[in-house]
């Protein structure tokens, strides 16, 4: 009851902080894909590069996110504003899914039906883009879906930067020994983890062809 | 046999290495004439696929020339000559994610035709490899029986009226009940619509039935080119084998 009440008196915080956690994630995910699909395809084309690439990708990954956002703050341009360092960190951290499930996605659709679209006279543009990016959407999506669900969980972290998002609440709740702020940051970044997974889960449905 | 007979394919001395080095085919020579039927036959890795691959530039030979209609296939334009060409491949070379509609109408569309053209077209070849069209145009290929899915195969396959058809084992995931009669209807429509094929099988049965002549290949050379009616009588051992096979029940098998 006691945080339900908390809940109502400082809705117009945890709105505002959940829109910003909103654009965090967002800006950061629109970058992943604009980079992450580019580069997954170039990977299928030149394969000998995709073992350096999604092993670097891989090696970002493991990187604590913390640890993360305290390297890149030195770097010149990025240390300037917390947000445009909190963006460069989850674009960094959403590549790997998009990159590795682009790649393998189009390395997955059937060598004959490549064969098929090559034989039949398509030039590589309509290869990928009519048969080959169409039948490995569902996997792709699929690495899209992992990339925002990882992201809204880790742009949390992006508050002890001074980044703002929904992880101001867990970072002042944790300092105040105060479950109910924890929880005013942590119930919304969960629900918007699910909502998207959600949204992004039907999307998929929707684009990828039926079985 | 005329030999008179226009040439349309004319491979000299064509080899052909892999990647991996590994000689695939070595000094074929072997002539396609018009409104023939010539079936390459052979067992798995004999250099069959390899052959035909050769003709719509899939593969470039490593020695030796292919000619299509009097030009060497690395003159031509790949996009253009492989438009030119009819291509069926076994089973899954339709898109799974177009209909029918879409998956014969794809050649027409890439060369830029009308849509009501185009629609025109597709019911037409659906209609000549006896799929009505009003049941099929909007299904996808895994709503089809194999049967179905290889005459749109081969519906796709005519729908830009290229006057040559390259088969690469079109048949050869269908039941025996199902082979025998699309054979049947291979045959018929050959006799209306005289392309040129090649049609690459493993299966001597569907050889002898289908090909105005046979080219043997065994090992990535040539044995010989034969008529069905010189292949039974043939004194080569290779095709002796073969017919010998076929003659004890197994030359429906994979050979």
């Amino acid at each position: 009851m006691d945080t339900l009440h908390f809940f109502i008196k400082n809705q117009g915080q945890i709105l505002q902080l959940t829109l910003e956690h909103l654009w965090l994630v967002g800006i950061s995910m629109l970058l992943a894909v604009a980079i992450g699909l580019p580069l997954g395809i170039l990977l299928t084309r030149r394969r000998a590069l995709s073992k350096a690439v999604i092993g670097g990708a891989n090696i970002v990954q493991t990187i604590p996110s913390l640890a993360l956002f305290g390297f890149l703050l030195p770097a010149p341009w990025l240390g300037e504003r917390a947000d445009r360092l909190a963006i460069t960190a989850l674009t960094l951290y959403a590549l790997l899914p998009v990159i590795r499930n682009t790649y393998t996605g189009i390395l997955g659709v059937d060598a004959s039906v490549r064969e098929a679209a090559r034989g039949m006279g398509m030039t590589d543009l309509q290869v990928l883009l009519q048969v080959e990016l169409p039948l490995a959407m569902g996997v792709i999506l699929a690495g899209v879906r992992v990339a925002t669900v990882i992201t809204v969980g880790v742009a949390t972290i992006a508050a002890a930067i001074g980044a703002g998002g929904l992880g101001e609440f867990i970072f002042r709740g944790v300092a105040m020994v105060d479950n109910r702020v924890i929880l005013a940051g942590a119930i919304p970044a969960a629900l918007l983890a699910l909502l998207m997974d959600l949204l992004l889960g039907l999307l998929e449905h929707k684009l990828t062809y039926a079985q | 046999m005329s030999q008179a007979r226009e040439t349309v394919i004319e491979f000299r001395g064509v080899s052909f290495r892999a990647a991996n080095a590994h000689l695939l085919l070595s000094d074929l020579s072997l002539n396609v004439r018009r409104g023939e039927t010539l079936v390459l036959l052979g067992r798995s890795g004999s250099g069959k696929t390899t052959t035909l691959k050769l003709i719509n530039r899939m593969l470039e030979p490593s020695m030796g020339t292919v000619q299509v209609e009097g030009r060497t296939t690395l003159d031509w334009d790949p996009i253009r000559l492989r438009r030119s060409i009819g291509y069926v491949i076994q089973e899954a070379g339709l898109f799974p994610h177009f209909t029918v509609e879409r998956n014969v109408g794809l050649v027409p569309q890439l060369g830029g035709w009308a849509p009501a053209k185009i629609h025109a077209r597709v019911r037409e070849m659906l209609g000549l490899v006896g799929l009505p069209p009003e049941h099929f145009l909007s299904r996808y290929p895994h709503e089809l029986s194999g049967g179905q899915r290889q005459r749109v195969g081969v519906a796709r396959a005519l729908a830009g009226d290229p006057p040559l058809l390259l088969m690469d084992e079109p048949f050869g995931a269908l039941d025996p009940l199902t082979r025998v009669e699309i054979q049947r209807e291979f045959l018929a429509l050959q006799i209306r619509l005289r392309k040129t094929i090649v049609f690459v099988t493993h299966d001597m049965r569907e050889a002898l039935r289908l090909g105005t002549r046979i080219a043997l290949l065994e090992a990535g050379r040539l044995v010989g080119v034969f008529t069905p009616d010189e292949f039974l009588h043939a004194a080569d051992p290779i095709v002796a084998a073969y017919v010998a096979a076929f003659r004890t029940g197994d030359g429906d098998s994979n050979m």
